[in-house]
């Protein structure tokens, strides 16, 4: 896992739910054309906007919704990490079981401009504005979640285990 | 010990003898729940599992199969269930939506862990379990390894008083709850108090169901007689019923009298602080009305759109899309007439399946069309285009704008 990434910032704001972030009919689609759909109601350009390394910055709540593995369209984005003051426990774990960084920092969405360049360490869980400023802190992840995270997620933990066929 | 139900619930199944807010545990988890949409989206078949009798396989969210990949996820269900000898399997036939056929079943049962691919898993919270939705990855990991972990999350108490009124059911008891007091993120939420008894048992598993929709972890019920005899009719496990300590620590704990309460709605978009009595409600004309899914496909709410239905019409314009809750829900249905009733009032009575719940097949939404919905969420875009609004309110609500053609109070009819 990279612990440092340096992204421009997508902010979002409060109880973002995963059925903006993957509707239900892209389910029928396949990964690579159902994230061409992320948030496609509320921000239409994100899918084709958004680079490899970028951050998406979100309120309270974030996430409030299903079981849909929102974050396996995330990472075929290339976004590099989810940043929110505060994550829906289902989405959180959703999105690091799939390997893909989630850091609660309280108050970071109303920091942090739209589109602006920030750093995040995410074993640190802290994020800084590249234009300055005081960094915000959140409570780091237990280290058992960034070996999940570290190792690209649950499933490829399971194939070391040897759950998965060769 | 100073425990919550979801405390000590967690403190059995990770062997530890006291846990509380905040602690991380991981949890020996006594029944996992695959779904369709599991095989056909992210399956591999496993090379071993924890325990074929601590897991079952139920068809539910897109059945019969409404595309190629989904047929081709039933493919691999089958497969996979008879290469690991898995008998708790549900296939098209004898199938219903998930969080039912887990309640028809008895699959929890108080005092147990339960997870399943599905938000709603919260359901069997009702049942006295600590139950709650994880993400297809993880429930493939627990069903090779048995078990996850858990962090406590801090517990809301609601005390209920007084009894309902007959119009109230229990999705009127959790919109107002939701309205009155919005999210629960990173919450436990714990019912119970003297109105408890009043509350039947369908009533409390809308109201667990929906729990997902103020964002909480767990939901759950304790497990009176009421609810100890309906699992005693459905199951033969042995369970040990578990109550909160009488010094368990709460976040917070709120009153609610039930007797106050009256038919609520809420607007689009979701529930939390967005839910208001129908009477504060506008009267907005609907096109398309839905009783169905996991909280509120079951028997009584079919009971009351047949009630309603009956020798009434559904307004000329209007769709209504009635789903009941699995296959039995559905025979029961046809054998008390309420099919016959409904769809003689111009409803359609549909196969038991998630359909037009999440948006997915059998009812999506048109730009601009008004839906009101009985099922489980209203999100921008859940049941179809994100240009159509979606309102919430019980099955009984839903029944009467579908005879108005408008949103009304249903003692009004
Ligand atoms: S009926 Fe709706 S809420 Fe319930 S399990 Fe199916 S999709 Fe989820």
């Amino acid at each position: 896992m990279q612990e440092q990434v340096t992204g421009r910032a997508w902010v979002f704001g409060d109880s973002i739910d995963t059925d903006n972030m993957y509707p239900g009919y892209a389910m029928r689609m396949p990964v690579e054309q159902a994230a061409e759909h992320v948030f496609y109601a509320i921000r239409p350009e994100f899918a084709s906007g958004v680079r490899p390394g970028d951050i998406v910055v979100a309120g309270r709540n974030f996430g409030i919704g299903s079981s849909r593995p929102v974050a396996q369209l995330f990472r075929q984005l290339g976004v590099a990490a989810l940043v929110a003051s505060e994550f829906n426990s289902l989405f959180f774990r959703n999105s690091v079981n799939f390997g893909l960084p989630a850091v609660t920092i309280p108050g970071v969405h109303e920091a942090i401009a739209d589109g602006e360049q920030v750093r995040l360490d995410i074993r640190a869980a802290r994020i800084e504005r590249l234009a300055g400023g005081e960094p915000l802190q959140g409570a780091p992840l237990p280290e058992f979640v960034l070996e999940i995270v570290a190792r690209g997620g649950l499933m490829a933990k399971l194939a070391a285990d040897g759950y998965l066929p060769a | 010990m100073s425990m919550t139900i979801i405390e000590k619930i967690l403190a059995r199944a990770s062997g530890s003898e006291r846990v509380g807010a905040g602690d991380i545990v991981v949890c020996e988890i006594d029944m996992t729940v695959l779904i369709d949409l599991q095989f056909a989206t992210m399956w591999a078949p496993p090379t071993r599992i924890a325990d074929p009798d601590r897991l079952a396989v139920i068809m539910d969210h897109a059945v019969p199969a409404p595309t190629v990949a989904d047929a081709d996820g039933g493919v691999r269900a089958r497969e996979f269930v008879k290469a690991f000898g898995i008998e708790r399997f549900f296939d098209v036939g004898r199938h219903g939506i998930c969080h039912q056929v887990i309640a028809e079943n008895g699959l929890a049962l108080p005092g147990e862990v339960l997870t399943c691919t599905d938000s709603h898993t919260c359901a069997a919270g009702a049942y006295n379990s600590a139950a709650r939705g994880l993400g297809p990855v993880e429930v493939y990991s627990i069903m090779c390894t048995g078990r996850t972990w858990f962090q406590v999350a801090p517990t809301i108490r609601y005390e209920l008083h007084g009894e309902r009124a007959a119009v109230v059911s229990g999705k009127d008891v959790f919109l107002h709850i939701a309205g009155a007091y919005g999210d629960a993120t990173n919450h436990n939420i714990e019912f119970g108090g003297p109105g408890l008894a009043s509350l039947p048992m369908h009533d409390r598993r809308a109201i667990a169901t929906q729990g997902a929709e103020v964002s909480a972890d767990f939901t759950t019920f304790p497990a009176d007689e009421l609810c100890r005899s309906y699992l005693d009719e459905r199951s033969d496990r042995p369970y040990q019923p578990v109550d909160p300590d009488p010094d368990a620590r709460y976040a917070a704990v709120r009153e609610v009298d039930l007797g106050a309460l009256e038919p609520y709605v809420a607007r689009p978009g979701g529930v939390s602080e967005n839910a208001l009595p129908v009477s504060q409600i506008e009267r907005r004309r609907v096109d398309q009305c839905f009783i169905g899914s996991c909280a509120n496909g079951q028997i009584e709410d079919l009971q009351i759109a047949a009630e309603v239905l009956g020798g009434r019409r559904v307004a000329p314009g209007v769709r209504l899309i009635v789903t009941p809750a699995s296959q039995a829900v559905y025979t029961e249905a046809v054998r008390r007439g309420y099919v016959e009733a409904l769809a003689e009032a111009g409803a359609i009575v549909t196969n038991s399946t998630c359909g037009a719940c999440f948006g997915y097949h059998m009812g999506l939404l048109g730009a601009g069309e008004v839906c009101i919905t009985a099922s489980t969420r209203n999100f921008r875009g859940r049941m179809g285009s994100p240009d159509a609004e979606i309102y919430m309110a019980s099955p009984y609500t839903v029944a009467a704008a579908a005879v108005a053609g408008e949103i009304i109070d249903p003692r009004e009819l």
